[in-house]
């Protein structure tokens, strides 16, 4: 982009050029009379008041008003006359002339003229622009009936408020900064609020999953519906607005629309006058468009590529340009922005770049008693961004830093406590490091709020001799709660032992100092129903967790919420995700479910027919008593599962942690030594338990004689049938390690066989760690301790009988079915494909 | 976002509600390497061609957690901003330049073509 310094040298003169009256000085006319256009004056003013004539025309009726402000008086805090931020005195005294109420319609360029709509022609030496935004209405039918509004200026306000004077239900379409200040107003005013949001998160440009999260309840807790995910299909009513539909079809009842998805620049008139426009209206680093006298400034200009929808790069923007008006030539940088939420009483800020990545780390906050997370986000020593919900104190403090790419490694450790604590480290006299202020804790100080444990207790257990977290959360209960003092205790830990210290049980992953055990009791303890959720609570040290704990998650959660928790399918690894397995080569194979190895002419038939119709170069017999078709694409999936559905067939879960197969042999119904009816058997038990998601694969066979053809005793469930009855074995593995089952008991009937069959696995998904078989679980808890629960407890097995019964009514419905149907259509297709001419030609 | 002030011609590559947080999706490129599109947790958008430094897993696939991807192969982590390996793992996967404007993706688009593969 070519520079333009913004001043004619010949007709402005020099230093000492004298100004007789107003009539001979330069013409500076204004479009837009909002935050950039006033500023930009006030700069001016501020540096050489008598050079310019100054005409501002705006279309709006009114003086220029804070704008951000608008929030406050639509939530009844403020009224317009205290968002005024130039009266009609200031215009006057400073020899303004403001045609308010009066949109500028053209631009002659070359004969330096502006012309209002109303056909007022002025003429200009330099012209600004400073038209700012338009609200973006999605095009969605019904967009112009009456009581669909946006949230842009004074009249949107008065409409909302004349609305709210009615009362009734409102939605807002957008969960972003502007829709969640237009929410909350509303609501205060009366209205019931739905906030409809595209997104899965609200405010996803600002905040990540675990401060959207946070928001998101705390507003439904204010009584607002917030549908994320959610996308609008139309606004419907009869000749004025009566409500939204959305593409799934839920229709929400509504008198007032408002539409607050975005903004665009306003850049309409600078395009006709045919300035160089992009985005926004192109200007250099003096606000100069690609016409020397014409400047533009504020959120509808394009600088370096980026457009703003914030005040704070106004306010630079408008230095810039009063400088180079007024001949010194700074030149506009660029800005980086913060955001704070206008919602009294929920505190929000975000700020920089918060993405991660590579020679990033995040440091990490989370009380979740308070309701506060806090991320701050450092790379190389210097913050890079910022997400705090609950407590935004630190934000500015954080954002200084940040803009003045301070060197923080000094305070690094302290940091994220805040200004104050950094400041009380750094005062404290090399007492930096945070094991020295926890050293200069008094006895008395409390270490564990929740449950009451003083720093004196917490010494005087570990000198006890507990060595290590555990034994300290064993025997003193600090940090055994909520555990969001298990720093603290770690450092007492060091304090106390040095290098003595015995290392605890392994916590679930790098991301937590929680176990598995630990993180499976809070979840159920303090009724956590989500992962980000789970995250929060249990001090996450990473704003969403990693591969191995998300899963895990996933898993504890939708095992204590069996019907209500909502799979987060993108903490699931591809094979369960796909309801395939992923090949080496990117393909997948799909293995249909064969009850108890049985199958007929039409399985076979339509397995053929899928062979063939989809070139599957293989398919196999597996070691599970189905068949294996491999080779099929991403993009097959769907139609490969509808042809199977069609025949009656179901997923197998051959890629899941979950029941895999119940493999059978011939039984009494056949076979010379069969005792039961072992493939009757099996067929009842997969019917049973099919579909169960579990911490890890499970398998069961049922063999009807002990020569045990279906290798019972290698399963983790295994019934070996005799004359009087059927022997139960659990935990074998044919793995790795192998194992031989550990005989649970003998029962007589086949009904008896099925319930211990259930009560066990569900003891086992409630109990075992994510990603444990049964073996190693077993190993470690001890076959006994699995006795006394199922064999020699009757009412505790007929409970977790009926718990798993409870889990499958459930997950019993086949994930292929859905697929086929088009559910999640996206996880198969590719986004587009990319043919460029020469390879098409 | 990786180098949004690339110069270049860019291609369109449709709306960005298209891929939600912590998904990914792909893009064949005839004659050339696929490439995986990926909207992480945080909202930010990456571009790397859809094979595994290691042994060409497909990324697309793999588990997104921060600014990495685990790849569903052999979990193998991948930086979704440089394309390199993590940890103690060795090897690197051409990353696409992308930007976001007005709500749509965009690709460099010498860097989409100049992929070609091996
Ligand atoms: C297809 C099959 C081989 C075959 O062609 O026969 C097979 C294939 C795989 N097995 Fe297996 N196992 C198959 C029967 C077995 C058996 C035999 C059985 O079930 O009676 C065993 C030993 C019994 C056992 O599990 O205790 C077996 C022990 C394993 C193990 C070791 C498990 C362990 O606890 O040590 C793994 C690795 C793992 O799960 O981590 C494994 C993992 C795998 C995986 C899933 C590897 C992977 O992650 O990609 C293979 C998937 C191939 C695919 O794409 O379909 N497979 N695998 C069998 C599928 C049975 C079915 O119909 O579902
Ligand atoms: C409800 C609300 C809350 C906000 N909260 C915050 C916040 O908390 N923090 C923050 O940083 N930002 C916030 N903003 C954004 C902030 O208000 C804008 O960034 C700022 O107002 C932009 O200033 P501007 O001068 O470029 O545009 P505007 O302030 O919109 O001014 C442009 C003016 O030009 C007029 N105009 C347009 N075309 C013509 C024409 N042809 N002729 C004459 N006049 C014309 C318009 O009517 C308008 O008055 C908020 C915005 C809204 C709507
Ligand atoms: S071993 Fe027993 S159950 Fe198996 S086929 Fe022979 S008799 Fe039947
Ligand atoms: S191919 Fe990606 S980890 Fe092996």
């Amino acid at each position: 982009m070519e520079f333009h310094d913004g001043i004619d040298p010949v007709a402005n003169g020099g230093d000492d050029m004298i100004v007789p009256s107003a009539d001979v000085r330069q013409h500076l006319v204004v479009v837009g009379n909002g935050m950039a256009g006033c500023r930009a004056v006030e700069e001016l003013l501020a540096r050489d008041a008598g050079r310019y004539r100054v005409t501002i025309f705006g279309a709006e009726p009114h003086v220029n008003y804070n704008r951000i402000m608008l929030s406050p008086v639509l939530a009844g805090e403020k009224d317009f006359e205290d968002i005024v931020i130039n009266d009609r005195a200031w215009y006057a005294d400073n020899g303004i002339e403001l045609i308010a109420g009066e949109p500028v319609a053209a631009i002659d360029r070359a004969a330096k003229t502006v012309t209002s709509l109303s056909g007022r022609t002025v003429g200009y030496d330099k012209l600004l622009i400073a038209t700012g935004s338009d609200p973006f209405i999605i095009p969605v039918p019904g967009k112009d009936l009456p009581g669909v509004i946006s949230f842009r200026d004074m009249k949107d306000v008065d409409m909302m408020l004349a609305a709210a004077a009615r009362g009734g239900d409102a939605v807002v379409i957008g969960g972003g900064l502007l829709g969640l200040e237009a929410a909350h107003g509303l609501t205060l005013r009366g209205m019931k609020v739905t906030v409809i949001h595209l997104m899965p998160t609200l405010m996803e440009r600002q905040l990540d999953e675990a401060a959207g999260w946070l928001l998101k309840t705390a507003l439904e807790g204010r009584g607002q519906t917030i549908l994320t995910g959610a996308d609008t299909a139309e606004i419907y009513g009869d000749g004025k607005v009566e409500g939204v539909r959305l593409k799934d079809g839920t229709q929400i009842p509504a008198s007032l629309v408002v539409m607050a998805v975005g903004i665009r620049p306003s850049v309409a008139l600078a395009r006709e006058a045919g300035l160089d426009v992009g985005r926004g209206i192109k200007v250099d680093d003096h606000m100069v468009t690609s016409d020397p006298d014409v400047l533009a400034v504020g959120e509808c200009v394009e600088h370096d590529g980026n457009v703003y929808g914030l005040v704070a790069p106004l306010w630079d923007m408008c230095r810039s340009l009063a400088d180079g008006l007024t001949d010194r030539h700074t030149g506009y940088k660029g800005s980086v922005t913060s955001t704070k939420l206008k919602v009294a009483g929920l505190d929000v800020f975000s700020a920089g770049d918060f993405s991660g990545g590579e020679g990033c780390e995040d440091i990490v906050l989370r009380d979740a008693s308070r309701g506060v997370y806090k991320r701050v986000v450092v790379r190389n020593d210097r913050i890079v961004g910022a997400v705090l919900y609950g407590d935004t104190t630190d934000g500015s403090w954080y954002f200084e830093l940040l803009k003045k790419g301070e060197d923080i490694s000094a305070i690094r450790d302290l940091l994220i406590f805040g200004q104050a604590y950094a400041a009380l480290g750094a005062s404290g006299g090399g007492a930096l490091d945070p094991k020295a202020a926890v050293a200069a804790l008094s006895d008395d100080a409390e270490i564990c709020g929740c449950n009451g444990v003083s720093k004196g207790q917490v010494v005087a257990c570990i000198a006890a001799g507990n060595g290590s977290l555990d034994a300290v959360r064993g025997s003193c209960k600090a940090s055994a709660s909520c555990g969001s003092c298990t720093g603290l205790v770690e450092t007492l830990l060091a304090l106390t032992l040095g290098d003595d210290v015995q290392s605890g049980p392994k916590t679930l992953c790098k991301c937590t100092s929680f176990t598995h055990d630990d993180v499976r009791r809070e979840i159920v303890a303090q009724g956590i129903r989500s992962i980000p959720e789970a995250m929060h609570k249990l001090h996450w040290s990473t704003p969403d967790g990693c591969a191995s704990c998300r899963p895990a998650l996933n898993y504890y959660l939708l095992c204590a919420l069996p019907g209500d928790y909502v799979d987060d399918q993108q903490s699931r690894f591809v094979n369960e995700r796909m309801h395939a397995n992923i090949q080496k080569d990117g393909t997948y194979s799909v293995v249909p479910r064969m009850w108890g190895g049985l199958t007929n002419p039409r399985e076979l038939r339509a397995i053929a027919d899928v062979v063939e119709k989809y070139n599957a170069p293989m398919v196999k017999v597996t070691g599970g008593q189905r068949l294996d078709i491999f080779g099929i694409r991403k993009e097959d999936l769907p139609a490969v599962w509808a042809d199977l559905n069609a025949a009656g067939m179901v997923s197998g879960h051959a890629y899941g942690k979950s029941l895999r197969t119940v493999k059978t042999c011939v039984g009494s119904e056949w076979c010379r030594f069969g005792t039961q009816d072992s493939t009757g058997l099996g067929v009842k038990t997969e019917r049973m338990t099919w579909g169960s998601w579990m911490p890890h694969k499970f398998k069961i066979a049922v063999s009807g004689c002990p020569r045990n053809c279906a290798e019972a005793t290698i399963k983790d469930f295994g019934v070996v049938c005799v004359d009087s009855g059927y022997e139960l074995h659990v935990g074998g593995n044919g793995g790795i390690h192998i194992r031989a089952t550990d005989l649970l008991c003998k029962v007589a009937t086949e009904q008896e066989a099925l319930d211990y069959c259930a009560a066990f696995i569900q003891l086992y998904r409630e109990e075992a760690r994510y990603l444990e078989r049964t073996a190693p679980w077993i190993e470690r808890v001890g076959v006994d301790y699995v006795k006394q629960r199922i064999v020699e407890d009757e009412a505790g097995r007929e409970a977790l009988r009926s718990r798993f019964l409870y889990s499958q009514s459930f997950s019993q419905e086949d994930p292929w079915a859905r697929r086929a149907a088009g559910d999640e259509a996206e996880l198969h297709q590719h986004l587009a494909e990319v043919r460029p001419l020469e390879t098409v030609a | 976002m990786t180098h949004s002030n690339a110069v270049g011609e860019w291609l369109d590559i449709g709306p960005v509600d298209q891929i939600a947080p912590g998904h990914a999706r792909t893009l064949p490129v005839r004659g050339g390497e696929e490439i995986a599109i990926f909207h992480t947790l945080d909202n930010q958008f990456y571009a790397l061609v859809n094979a595994c430094p290691h042994k060409r897993g497909p990324l697309s696939q793999g588990i997104v957690h921060g600014s990495v991807v685990t790849c569903p192969l052999h979990s193998w982590n991948i930086s979704l901003k440089t394309g390199h390996a993590l940890g103690n793992d060795e090897g690197c996967v051409p990353t696409i330049p992308l930007k976001l404007d007005a709500g749509r993706i965009f690709l460099l688009r010498e860097a989409v073509l100049g992929k070609k593969a091996a």
